[in-house]
């Protein structure tokens, strides 16, 4: 895993929920202990019935975690959240009326407010991952799973 | 000549003068006969409820329409008044014939005239098997025609199922506010004989926000249940909540509202349902769901007596199993298309490897539905058509557009069995598409467009189909049809099939406009193609285009010359004779 630049450092507002974790070195989360997540490993079951997610992701909810992907265009420029897709968002289900989310988003919540980048682009997320239903207050969006406290930059 | 000019200068800005109200059914509405209908005035301004009058052939409206009707005294998006209203619901006209409606309130005035048909006493056909390919275009038949059945010398090797068709018609597909159209007002006019706006299914689209209160219209599935015994199929390759299957049963003005139109779709209770979405038939708590409430649609549907079927196995015992009504859900989303699920594996294959295709659930759905001794209506919707056209990626329509001739194949022998049965195959709206030759990967040099032969240069192409199976064995074969797209959104053309999956040729940025998708811009011999539709639209457009509607079996003589959408509805009713009452 590549050095995070120490402009993104540090991250205050995790300590709290990191502080447990024997390793850490006090004020930062060392870049090793962000565990990678990909979108395969979300899920363990597949099915028309229902998704259920995998092992890794459940063993991992409420622990930092790595994860690649695209940024959905926000929903609105001062949105707390942001949407990560596997692939790039070709469709706007935000703004279009018949547009869907794929079934494997992740909803990522920064820590600090940072510049969208382009759509092309991948981006590496870090933060604590969070798994089940939750809706969003401000939007009423729901999602399954979060990434928290977040941050990210392009890779 | 100049003065007849200046008259309509001057009647045009007297018309103006005068605050227009809206009156729904829209003027040269066309309603059945008995058929249920919501009655709407809307006045532009906020007025007293005893300056409204309302006539119907100059007699006060309650006696013409049986009812009274409700007065909104000021209808509201958010804070703002649009103006008052009247309502009334479930309206229906007995007997056949013009009927005026005038009405006025101070200052506004507007009259709108409704033809109320009648139909035959007598059914022409027991059974209709109506197959829609959305986004069906000229160029889709061309193409499925050359590529399954080849050509020698200028004439086609083989013909298509669809070709063989004797009645046809051009359709006017236009939408009630704009000459462009959807896959939802356009099946919409089809499914209930009333045009309506972009969006909207089952309704007229009024002027509130609210998605669910617009005057409804009856649709073909309501009607039949009104007036007969017969059973009802839908299927489609794509969410069953989508447009297209949902106009034989929704009312509302957004078909984005598709955990709705799930209870809607329950509400008729087709007795075959057969396609993809399933993720708004589960609550919301079961991951996947895409629903907001627990409803659970999957234990609703089983409780009223549905075989539950969700892959190609189960479906097959499904049909077996003779217990009645089949629900066949095969994907969360919509289901991959044709070259994606039997050919390349592309797509979401992977995760759904035993998808059912059309074709075989087609076939149950006509096993099933033919059993019923009162006939039946099956809508069979080829989506994938229309859902590989918007992204350019025109081998995956083409090949959708083969799998639904094969519907179409098996609909002709279901009615080479069963006579008295029409067969109706038409698309619901044009995509902006045409072959112009050939793209032949041996012609000199290395810049693609060189290699696009035009005229006498495109020749043939060269795909083969040694199988049999009416789909060439290779779709990136050396020589193959130059197909190309009017408009879209700024992307990069390969020139070649894309056998990694569906193309994805513009991708959103954060100003919300559509860029070029950089993940093509390394193909040999790509290069980028500037849009030409707004930079907020992210795949190619629907056309304006008349669609062809072809027909075979009694009541197919009613299909000829140009027709609106809407009077499509108009044959399917007479053919079925639902003006009048048919459980013995």
């Amino acid at each position: 895993m590549e050095k995070r630049p120490s402009t993104l450092l540090p991250r205050r507002s995790v300590l709290g929920g990191l502080a447990a974790l024997p390793f850490l070195i006090p004020g930062r989360v060392s870049a090793a202990s962000y565990a990678p997540l990909s979108f395969d490993d979300l899920y363990g079951k597949i099915s028309v019935l229902g998704l259920e997610f995998s092992d890794k992701a459940k063993a991992l909810s409420g622990k930092p975690v790595a994860m690649r992907g695209f940024m959905a265009p926000p929903l609105k420029a001062e949105a707390q959240f942001f949407v990560l897709t596997e692939i790039p968002m070709s469709i706007c289900p935000f703004c279009s009326t018949d547009s869907d989310w794929p079934d494997n988003i992740v909803v990522v919540y920064l820590d600090s407010r940072q510049t969208f980048t382009q759509p092309n682009e991948t981006i590496e997320v870090r933060g604590m991952l969070e798994v089940g239903s939750w809706t969003d207050p401000e939007t009423g969006f729901l999602s399954r799973l979060r990434i928290r406290q977040a941050d990210y930059e392009a890779v | 000549m100049r003065k007849l000019i200046a008259a309509l200068v001057v009647s045009t800005v007297l018309a103006g003068a005068a605050q227009a109200a809206n009156i729904y059914p829209l003027d040269r509405a066309t309603i059945l006969t008995g058929s249920p209908f919501d009655f709407k005035v809307e006045f532009s301004s906020v007025v007293k409820p005893e300056d409204v009058k309302v006539t119907v052939n100059g007699q006060d409206y309650k006696s013409a329409l049986g009812k009274e009707a409700q007065f909104v005294a000021e209808e509201k998006n958010k804070d703002k008044v649009l103006g008052s209203a009247v309502i009334l619901r479930g309206v229906t006209i007995a007997n056949a014939g013009d009927y005026k409606v005038e009405v006025t309130a101070g200052s506004e005035t507007k009259s709108a005239t409704w033809n109320v048909y009648g139909t035959a006493a007598a059914p022409k056909a027991k059974n209709i098997i109506f197959l829609l390919g959305d986004g069906l275009s000229v160029a889709h038949r061309t193409g499925a025609r050359i590529m399954s059945k080849g050509m020698t010398e200028g004439k086609a090797n083989g013909r298509l199922n669809m070709d063989d068709l004797d009645h046809m018609a051009f359709i006017g597909t236009s939408s009630t506010e704009a000459i462009a159209t959807d896959s939802a007002n356009t099946m919409s006019a089809y499914m209930t004989g009333h045009k309506s706006a972009v969006n909207a299914l089952g309704v007229y689209g009024d002027r509130t926000p609210d998605a669910f209160d617009d005057p409804k219209v009856e649709t073909i599935a309501e009607a039949l249940r009104r007036q007969t015994k017969k059973s009802i199929g839908i299927v489609s390759g794509s969410e069953l909540q989508d447009a297209t299957p949902a106009a034989l049963a929704a009312h509302t003005r957004k078909r984005a509202e598709k955990a709705e139109i799930v209870g809607m779709l329950f509400d008729v209770k087709p007795d075959v349902l057969l396609g993809g979405g399933s993720a708004y038939f589960l609550p919301k708590e079961t991951a996947g769901s895409k629903r907001k409430d627990d409803k659970d649609y999957i234990k609703i549907f089983k409780d009223a007596g549905y075989t539950l079927a969700t892959d190609k196995n189960e479906l097959a015992q499904a049909a077996g199993s003779n217990t009645g009504k089949i629900l066949g859900l095969f994907h969360p989303a919509n289901m991959d298309a044709t070259l994606d699920r039997d050919f390349l594996k592309k797509g979401t294959v992977d995760k759904f490897p035993n998808q059912p295709g059309l074709v075989d659930m087609t076939k149950v759905a006509l096993d099933n539905l033919g059993k019923n001794p009162e006939g039946f209506f099956l809508m069979v919707e080829g989506a994938s058509i229309d859902k590989m056209s918007h992204p350019l990626d025109w081998e995956r329509a083409l090949f959708e557009t083969i799998e639904f001739d094969k519907v179409v194949g098996v609909a002709r022998e279901f009615q080479k069995a069963h006579p008295d049965t029409l067969i109706v195959v038409t698309g619901d709206h044009t995509h902006g598409v045409s072959i112009i030759g050939t793209i032949d990967d041996d012609k000199p040099g290395t810049e693609m467009r060189e290699k696009v032969g035009t005229y006498a240069e495109a020749g043939f192409p060269n795909y083969e189909d040694k199988n049999g199976d009416g789909y060439p064995d290779r779709v990136d074969v050396s020589r193959r049809l130059a197909i190309f797209a009017n408009n879209g959104p700024d992307h990069y053309e390969t020139f070649r099939p894309k056998l990694d999956g569906p193309f994805v040729p513009a991708i959103q940025n954060e100003k919300k406009e559509y860029v070029a998708n950089e993940e093509y811009k390394n193909v040999p011999g790509a290069v980028f193609v500037q849009g030409n539709i707004p930079k907020s639209g992210d795949t190619g457009v629907h056309a304006v285009d008349d669609e062809v509607l072809q027909a075979a079996g009694p009541g197919a003589e009613g299909f000829h010359g140009y027709m609106e959408q809407s009077d499509v509805y108009k044959v399917l009713a007479d053919t079925f004779a639902l003006g009048v009452k048919q459980t013995n």
